[in-house]
């Protein structure tokens, strides 16, 4: 019995009708070298686009304060103001600038700053884009009859820029930009991204001013389009599998937790890919035999980042912050220790 | 047996061929290029009482395509192009006429007599056979569906009415429990009514026109039989007939009326008079003729009168008594009304037919009169050409005019009917589609009696059984199920011939013993008696052979109806092709096997055949609601039994177009999918390729629209995935944050950043520069030249209102207006009256401002400005202001399953829960919608999305078909989800995972019309009405927070006296007033003009209204005598 009581103690369960999980308050004062020695980070993938790795020793609280400053509070560069000189596209001027907002722009928002309320555009808080793009007949003579203005089966081989993309978006260098940015200049992440459809005659000008923010004010200031963790699956065998209930159970597993052994014995190959499907418990027979757990200090994470920031970046940047708000928290705890003195 | 499979693939082709909104169409060609025809040639002759050789004859009518006459030219009209100019889509009606004019015979060709508002999609209309390219280059969207007409720029439906049928016998029982046997006959000369009513066992007949019941045994002597031996043979001579009829046969000889002569008489006694009826030159018939006349024209006028004899009306009023004696034995006998197939469809064709045929009368008796008063008028010396007198207006205003306003007033028939037409909804476009679909009841709204309200068995697979409104037309307005299709009427002459040959005997040479006998078997065409026949079975096999090989029109219908077994009532056979009866198709099932095959369906699917093609070779055929019980049809293959006739094409088309979108119906409780047909109507989304270029009033969008993840067959078939209505919500079905009780529901902050449920909100201000009669006109004038170059804030408050003003005094396209700014700088000329007379020059006009400002309360962007003009209005601006609006705290959603909910709050993306992959909601819904509701629909509409995602497709949720729950369960698995569809999520505010697992998945969501933004209001001071100087009514107008009768109650039971002082006289209309104490009047201050005295005189406050009443009363001289007493 006190078994079952130590092990949740470090272990939620799986059950059919619900997850045990107890939550642990840590009571007594955590030594920072204790906490320290605990914590122990690894990578497990990481590419361009995202980034998983393992967090071990922290609490939930930690864990969660994470990944709500990865979605909400690291500053990125989004479009935030459009002057609008002309728009005789299909899709009216505020949705259009709606779009344009949810661009993600490449540059790196530590070179900026959050522009204040009063402050005019400089090249310490904006980036400018252009965007001047005019729908015209290809000089073809099928493009030059009129008749095909109206749904053509092929757009892209009669008109020039049919489709507005964000590779038509066009960096406008405030000041010394050009300078600094010399080596990366600045552009949308993604080039292909469709913005609008347009036909011959049809015109679009604007000026697009990109502002610092977070992901609190508008998600497109997020730089992630998902961050998030989830508990290490520890899965275990209670008491020996094989056989024809072996091969059942191992086949019920869509993602191949299980394996069979030469012998014919059932056994755990990965029990990280388990998706907590509980498909392997529906059924009542093997309700007692399988220990569906996770481990409750090991937290999974994975950050996909939208593109603004490396996936890796976005893990520094977050954690950075955290400090900051550990210090201003400190600060504000001890201001508040001499007060009472 | 090889099964069928896709058997609905039938659907889209019948739906290709009848289509939804067909039944209008059909009628409306009906009326165009045959009813027309017949009306002008019932009407064809105007002869004048001034100049007998004289007349104008009508010979031919002819209904052109839409055209409109500007400026002396003839153009073609597009419909678009109506909507945008508020014109009527009509088409010139022309005659081909002959008259004297002196002593020439004068021939004249294509004679305009009027405009003919035209139904889009019928015979004359333009877009008939274009192509979406064709369509799209006159703005009109391929998938609107049509239906309807443009009357000055507005669409107009007219809506199917649904009513008794006609021609036929229907017993019943009266108030006082008589048995009565009524027929309504209608003809295209005259409507009546006449009924045999039974009273104190007598026989008699009523009529509106007879001042009292005439005993039924004089009119049968009246209409030429005279013996009583005669009557009785008529009726029946079996002993129980006799004896029924014997007081009847006796009254008639107690009144001494024995010969014809004398029922003439008696009966010519008993006309109501009416009054000069025929002019002063008419000729004075005798009362005996006039009787004569009546018996001829006003009873049962449906029934042929050949050589002024009456005997086939005769046999019929025989029939009436016999039913009547039938149904006294056996009350089962009593006719249903609510019985569908007593019901008829009165569709737009007739009702335009009925308004056109009025207006023609109207129209020639107009031009009779004009005739009979230029005729004698010798000294022209010109002679009288009639052909001048033609007043175009006429007819097209009066069309117009009924289909505008839904009036549909006719003098000769006594018909008054209001709300026939309807503003086509365009909030969106099931609102659109479903309005064409909509059959209302003449039934009166506030009778309570369930009868006609209730779901009848017989409306099966013709009626919608979800698509009604709550509340007080619940069940009178219903809604075609999707394959409903109502006939026309088909020629009745060849039917007639027909049934000669099939072996029927003419009812004209057989007396009642023979009609009657237990071993005949009458048959009826269209309710009337015309023949026997004395093997029905074998009549009606070769009947229903004829008609599924070709030889009769597929919309007959022929059925037996069997008395029940045992009782010595004759089965008859009843034929009918008028117009108005709901059928639907079925699949012939022969030897229990049904004759549509696999190839069939194949060959109809790729195109190579149409479903007319399957009809024309006797597979599938129209089956009415009557001959539907001569039927036995099987759900599906598997329920076909030995004496199975007709196999369902699918079980769905028993749901109309818009309880079709619903996914997995069957899975819910039935109100619930009553209330999704109201709301599915109200979801925002897209209307038409063409709602850009639309100039509605009210225009609501989508900006993001997507199709359903689970779709129906339905939803395939009306073309619901090109115009959908909704977006696909990730949904976690879990209580959350306390905002969402009481159906509310939690949106996430990120999502609706994104663009969910973003909508465009678009409305028309129109203004009107008039022209004068002193040919002066209102102009629009540049702004002020201080605002060039400034921006709103830099301007000074007097000129703030035109900062967006440009050159022409009109709005600039995309410039923001806010309350009170000026969208049109207009002047208008001052009157004066000596402009008129002394033709002053036009510069000399002095104009006074007249602009128009915007008055909605959130700020606009100008979308576009419209200048156009039309006969009435020459230069009419629209200006079309746009919004986008985000979802925000109170919006309206709902799911497609009549869930619907409020925004409760809107979440920060980082407080959602998570599930282990990333996923988070887009909405969150609380689980206590469910156990009441029953709405497992959802539920399963919830798992099958899932199972699409994953598996990147959509799923099927179609009625009593659909993708099973298993299925998608077993899919979950697949993907590494829980087989149940329930996840395990953390949440996003603590970062520990939930105790129990959260169903989630998409959901097809749907933003509603009802937006906070239209309605909050509040109000500290503000307006006051000048009567009673209480605060205003309503938001509109500003006005105040009712504190109404119940809440009144309420603080006077709770004794908050000064609150209620407070409310109901402080803040609303407190009034000081000077109250002789002496004599109890109002006075002045310190003066009583009454008692002429200083002193007693004192201020009292009281409301306003108070005053008000007690001054009202002093003037209808009551004195109200006000007491004062220290308080």
């Amino acid at each position: 019995m006190s078994n079952i009581f130590e092990e949740s103690k470090t272990r939620a369960f799986i059950k059919n009708e619900g997850v045990d999980y107890n939550t642990t308050v840590t009571t007594q004062e955590l030594p920072l070298e204790d906490f320290a020695e605990n914590l122990q980070i690894d990578v497990i993938s990481l590419n361009d686009e995202d980034i998983t790795f393992d967090v071990k020793g922290i609490d939930p609280a930690f864990a969660n304060a994470l990944r709500r400053i990865f979605i909400s509070e690291i500053p990125t560069m989004a479009i935030e103001k459009v002057n609008m000189w002309q728009n005789t596209s299909v899709i009216p001027d505020e949705v259009l600038a709606h779009r344009m907002g949810l661009v993600p722009i490449k540059v790196d928002p530590r070179l900026f700053e959050v522009k204040g309320k009063n402050e005019d555009h400089n090249e310490n808080n904006c980036v400018q884009f252009n965007l001047h793009i005019k729908c015209t007949r290809k000089n073809t003579p099928e493009a030059q009859n009129r008749e095909n203005d109206i749904l053509p089966e092929n757009d892209e081989a009669l008109f020039n820029h049919a489709s507005v993309y964000t590779s038509d978006m066009k960096w406008v260098p405030i000041g010394t930009q050009e300078e600094k940015f010399k080596n990366t200049p600045i552009r949308p992440v993604y080039e292909d991204i469709l913005l609008s459809k347009m036909r011959p005659g049809q015109e679009i000008e604007m000026e697009l001013m990109c502002e610092k923010g977070v992901g609190k004010t508008h998600a497109k200031w997020s730089p992630v389009s998902t961050a998030y963790y989830r508990l290490l699956p520890d899965i275990a065998l209670k008491e020996e599998i094989s056989g024809e209930e072996a091969q059942e159970l191992k086949s019920k597993c869509p993602m191949n937790v299980f394996d069979i052994e030469d012998t014919g014995k059932l056994f755990v190959k990965n029990s990280r890919v388990c998706t907590t499907c509980r498909e392997c418990i529906r059924d009542e027979k093997f309700v007692d035999k399988i220990k569906l757990a996770k481990v409750k200090n090991h937290f999974e994470f994975t950050v996909e980042s939208v593109g603004m920031y490396k996936p890796e970046e976005i893990v520094t940047e977050g954690i950075k912050i955290l400090k900051e708000k550990v210090k201003c928290w400190k600060n504000t705890m001890k201001g508040m220790e001499e007060d009472e003195e | 047996m090889k099964h069928v499979e896709d058997k609905w693939k039938l659907l889209p082709e019948f739906l290709k061929i009848r289509g939804l909104v067909k039944q209008h169409i059909d009628s409306f060609n009906y009326f165009i290029n045959q009813e027309a025809q017949e009306i002008v040639k019932a009407n064809s002759e105007i002869r004048s009482n001034q100049d007998e050789n004289f007349f104008l004859k009508f010979e031919k009518i002819n209904i052109d395509m839409p055209s409109i006459e500007e400026d002396y030219v003839i153009n073609k009209i597009m419909p678009h192009e109506c909507r945008l100019r508020d014109l009527t889509y009509s088409a010139p009606i022309t005659v081909d006429i002959s008259y004297t004019r002196g002593r020439n015979i004068i021939k004249k060709n294509g004679i305009k007599i009027g405009q003919m508002p035209i139904m889009l999609g019928s015979s004359n209309c333009w877009l008939n056979n274009k192509s979406e390219k064709e369509l799209a280059k006159i703005g009109e969207c391929p998938y609107d569906p049509r239906g309807y007409f443009i009357i000055r720029g507005v669409e107009k439906v007219i809506l199917i009415q649904e009513q008794m049928s006609k021609n036929r016998i229907i017993v019943e029982l009266d108030d006082k429990q008589n048995f009565v046997a009524l027929v309504n006959s209608s003809t295209h000369l005259v409507k009546s009514r006449a009924e045999v009513i039974c009273k104190n066992e007598k026989f008699s007949m009523k009529q509106n026109i007879f001042t009292e019941e005439i005993p039924i045994c004089i009119i049968f002597k009246a209409m030429g039989i005279e013996s009583d031996q005669e009557i009785a043979q008529f009726i029946g001579t079996q002993p129980k007939f006799l004896e029924e009829m014997s007081l009847s046969l006796l009254e008639s000889s107690k009144k001494d009326v024995l010969t014809q002569e004398q029922a003439l008489n008696y009966i010519g006694a008993r006309i109501k008079s009416k009054i000069n009826r025929s002019g002063p030159n008419a000729i004075v018939k005798s009362k005996r003729d006039e009787a004569f006349d009546i018996l001829k024209d006003v009873i049962l006028p449906h029934i042929e009168v050949s050589n002024n004899s009456l005997l086939q009306k005769c046999r019929f009023i025989a029939l009436m008594i016999r039913r009547i004696i039938e149904a006294k034995e056996d009350p089962s006998k009593i006719d249903d009304k609510d019985y569908y197939g007593n019901k008829r469809l009165e569709l737009a064709g007739q009702l335009v037919s009925l308004l056109f045929e009025d207006t023609f009368k109207r129209f020639q008796s107009d031009i009779q009169k004009q005739v009979n008063k230029s005729l004698p008028n010798k000294k022209n010396r010109e002679p009288f050409d009639a052909s001048t007198c033609f007043n175009h207006d006429f007819i097209s205003s009066a069309l117009e005019n009924a289909i505008s306003t839904g009036n549909w007033s006719l003098k000769r028939f006594k018909m008054e009917r209001a709300g026939v037409t309807q503003v086509l909804g365009r909030l969106s476009f099931i609102c659109a589609l479903g309005m064409m679909t909509r059959i209302n009841s003449q039934f009166e709204k506030t009778r309570k009696v369930s009868g006609p309200r209730s779901l009848q068995p017989s409306q099966w697979g013709v009626l919608c059984p979800s698509d009604t409104p709550e509340g007080e037309s619940c069940g009178l307005v219903k809604n075609l199920a999707l394959t409903t299709h109502v006939t026309t009427d088909q020629p009745v002459k060849y039917l007639v011939d027909l049934c000669f040959n099939l072996g029927m005997e003419d009812a004209n040479l057989l007396v009642g013993t023979e009609l009657y006998d237990e071993n005949t078997f009458l048959i009826f065409i269209n309710g009337v008696p015309m023949g026997v026949h004395r093997n029905p079975q074998k009549f009606i096999r070769d009947f229903r052979f004829l008609r599924r090989k070709g030889k009769i029109n597929e919309f007959v219908s022929i059925y037996f109806q069997q008395s029940k077994p045992g009782s010595k009532l004759q089965s008859t056979i009843q034929i009918a092709c008028d117009g108005g009866r709901l059928v639907r198709p079925l699949i012939i099932v022969q030897n229990r096997i049904p004759l549509i095959t696999q190839i069939d369906i194949d060959e109809v699917s790729m195109g190579i055949r149409t479903f007319n093609d399957c009809i024309r070779e006797g597979k599938i055929e129209y089956i009415d609601v009557n001959e539907e019980n001569n039927t036995l049809i099987a759900l599906s293959e598997k329920d076909i039994s030995l004496n199975t006739t007709h196999l369902e094409i699918d079980p769905l088309t028993i749901l109309g177009c818009v309880a079709g979108l619903i996914p997995y119906p069957h899975h819910n409780q039935s109100p619930r999918n009553t209330y999704q047909c109201a709301m599915g109507k109200q979801a925002i989304g897209s209307i038409g390729y063409n709602q850009m270029n639309r100039v509605d009033t009210l225009l609501l969008l989508l900006v993001y629209n997507q199709k359903p993840m689970v779709k129906t067959k339905t939803i395939e078939m009306i073309n619901y995935e090109k115009l959908p209505a909704g977006q696909n919500a990730s949904v976690a079905i879990m209580s959350y944050s306390g905002y969402d009780i009481e159906d509310a529901i939690v949106l996430n902050k990120a999502s609706v950043d994104r663009g969910f449920g973003r909508a465009i909100y678009i409305r028309r201000h129109e203004s009107n520069m008039k022209r004068y009669a002193d040919r002066s006109f209102d102009i629009s004038s540049k702004p002020p030249a201080e605002i060039e170059g400034k921006s709103k804030e830099e301007l000074p408050w007097n000129l703030q209102r035109f900062h967006n003003l440009d050159q022409d005094g009109m709005a600039k396209i995309g410039s923001k207006l806010t309350k009170g700014d000026i969208w049109l700088n207009k002047y208008s000329p001052v009157e004066s009256d000596d402009r008129l007379l002394t033709n002053k020059p036009h510069s000399s006009v002095e104009y006074n401002p007249s602009p128009e400002s915007y008055k909605g309360g959130a700020p606009s962007y100008v979308d576009r400005i419209q200048i156009s003009s039309n006969p009435e209005k020459h230069f009419l601006v629209k200006m079309i202001a746009r919004q986008t609006r985000r979802p925000e705290l109170g919006d309206k959603f709902s799911s497609r399953h009549g869930q619907k909910g409020v925004v409760g709050i809107i979440v920060p993306q980082e407080d959602m829960p998570f599930s282990e992959n990333g996923w988070c909601p887009d909405l969150i819904m609380n689980p206590h919608g469910f156990p009441s509701r029953m709405t497992v629909g959802k539920m399963i509409e919830l798992m099958a999305g899932k199972a699409g995602v994953l598996e990147g497709e959509q799923k099927y949720g179609t009625a009593f078909a659909g993708d099973k729950v298993e299925d998608m369960g077993k899919l979950l698995v697949k993907h590494g989800y829980s087989y149940f569809g329930k996840d395990y999520l953390t949440s996003g505010i603590t970062g520990e995972p939930l105790n129990c697992y959260v169903f989630c998945g998409p959901v097809y969501y749907q933003r509603l019309k009802h937006m906070v933004q239209d309605k909050m209001h509040a109000r500290a001071r503000g307006p006051m009405t000048s009567l009673t100087r209480q605060p205003t009514e309503g938001r509109s107008r500003g006005g105040g927070q009712r504190l109404g009768e119940m809440e009144r109650d309420c603080l006077i039971g709770y004794g908050a006296a000064s609150l209620l002082n407070e409310r109901l006289m402080i803040s609303s209309d407190v009034c000081d007033v000077n109250v002789c104490d002496k004599c109890g009047f109002f006075g002045y201050k310190n003066f009583c003009n009454f008692c002429k005295d200083k002193s007693n005189v004192y201020s009292v406050k009281m409301p306003y209204a108070c005053k008000l009443l007690l001054q009202e009363l002093t003037c209808m001289n009551i004195r109200p005598k006000i007491k004062l007493k220290d308080s």
